[in-house]
């Protein structure tokens, strides 16, 4: 096992905790402005997903039962626990293990109300998960065959990282790529927003978020926050030996995230699954294969 | 003007329009108009909306919907009522089954007369709703609408 954390470790996490959301907020307000500008409109200022969470937080709160609401805290509990466990170089598959049971919080959310759309969007995260989730363990094990397993508890920090020989992105080329397909998932973008859907999209209503008015909608929406920051984080670390890169690398996936986004049509769940476990599954298969060669 | 009138969701109700306020209501939300400047986002979902568009001449069956629609949206919350159906039934205002403006069925905060309004005048109508929904949230009690009068008659058959 790595060794305890030292103080100046919980400090820095602290500081990730803090200022995740504010940098998440800020990357969903530049994704509805380029929307916008893809769109040929002016869009709405950088700082209006802050706006939208502050609006919601002051609304009078609706409540239909009371797991409901402690499943929407559960979603954000369990996010910050995978930020947690990843700021302090713990293990990298626990963190995705923690992230899975805060996706499956939302599922639960969703299904323990009536509404048909929240519990169809319920069954189509699921859907979701059983697209995305393999390739997130394809990947776990491709960094631990590039770190090693000796260092493998603590090894996806940006530090350990950046104290390797070279970059992440150099032995795990195909699997950056599923790893991005993976993102369009997780964070509900065209053409695999089916469980729900963000901005002015309406797929099955609202989906799995259907149910969650005022508040509670604004802690789903924090957790949307701290999800894009640690999703693109991740990113950043597959050029860990130079940051700088690692969000140049950030930000052209972003831009190519909503150029995806703006340019597919919404495909059936489905079909989502069957792609993600043929074309994106071969492609992690590949790199495994290239380890060896 | 705080961050809570910058964000307003927006919910469409159409209680049996003629389409034409309906599709001038989507044009605000085109390039042209784009009323996303403003935060505005068109949602389906009441529960998750602060401002309730209501459309069309509102009629016996669809009335029972439209007050469980205004019902569902969480306070505090406004109600715009777009072109001249929602205000006193419009052409339709004889009708037998027509109730004869959406006031009879939940309380207005804002008319926008027109057949139909202009995106302008409807971008205009918004901006006095968000002042509204402000001073709901402060608490503040802000009745509700002065209906528009029909002011043009037809001229009578000799």
């Amino acid at each position: 096992m790595s060794s305890s954390p030292t103080f100046l470790q919980y400090f820095l996490t602290l500081v990730v905790v803090l200022v995740a959301p504010l940098i998440g907020g800020i990357l969903n307000g530049f994704d509805r402005k380029i929307t916008s500008r893809l769109q040929s409109r002016i869009g709405p200022p950088l700082l209006q997903p802050f706006y939208d969470v502050f609006k919601l937080l002051q609304k009078k709160p609706m409540v239909l039962n009371r797991i409901q609401i402690m499943y929407a805290y559960l979603h954000l509990a369990f996010m910050i626990l995978t930020i947690v466990i990843l700021a302090l170089g713990q293990d990298l598959l626990m963190a995705l293990f923690i992230h899975a049971f805060s996706t499956i919080a939302l599922v639960i959310g969703g299904m323990s109300v009536r509404s048909p759309y929240s519990r169809i969007g319920g069954q189509r995260q699921i859907m979701q998960m059983l697209a995305y989730e393999p390739v997130l363990v394809f990947l776990v094990i491709g960094i631990y065959r590039v770190v090693g397993m000796q260092s493998g508890t603590g090894s996806f920090l940006a530090s350990q990282a950046m104290s390797l020989g070279q970059p992440l992105l150099i032995p795990l080329p195909l699997m950056f790529v599923s790893f991005f397909i993976a993102i369009l998932i997780k964070l509900h973008k065209s053409p695999f927003d089916v469980s729900t859907s963000h901005h002015m999209h309406q797929e099955l209503v609202k989906g799995v978020t259907l149910e969650y008015s005022g508040p509670f909608l604004a802690l789903i929406e924090i957790t949307h926050f701290y999800e894009t920051f640690l999703l693109f984080a991740l990113i950043a670390c597959f050029w860990g030996t130079n940051l700088l890169v690692g969000a140049v690398l950030a930000a052209v996936c972003f831009f190519g995230m909503l150029v995806v986004d703006n340019a597919c049509a919404r495909l059936t769940p489905v079909w989502m699954v069957r792609f993600m476990w043929t074309v994106p599954m071969a492609m992690c298969l590949c790199n495994m294969v290239w380890f060896y060669l | 003007m705080s961050a809570f009138s910058k964000s307003p969701w927006v919910v469409h109700y159409n209680c049996n329009s003629c389409n034409g306020c309906d599709i001038e209501l989507l044009a605000c939300l085109t390039p042209m108009y784009d009323l996303e400047r403003f935060g505005v986002l068109n949602v389906g979902n009441p529960k998750h909306a602060d401002v309730l568009v209501v459309t069309g001449s509102v009629n016996h069956r669809n009335a029972p919907v439209l007050k469980n629609v205004y019902d569902q949206i969480p306070d505090p919350k406004v109600v715009v009522a777009l072109g001249v159906c929602t205000s006193t039934g419009g052409i339709f205002a004889e009708c037998y089954n027509v109730l004869g403006g959406i006031d009879k069925v939940i309380p207005v905060d804002v008319f926008v007369p027109g057949c139909p309004p202009r995106p302008e005048a409807m971008i205009d109508g918004f901006v006095k709703a968000l002042g509204i929904l402000e001073e709901k949230r402060g608490g503040k009690d802000t009745g509700s609408a002065e209906k528009p009068t029909i002011t043009l008659f037809p001229p009578a058959v000799e």
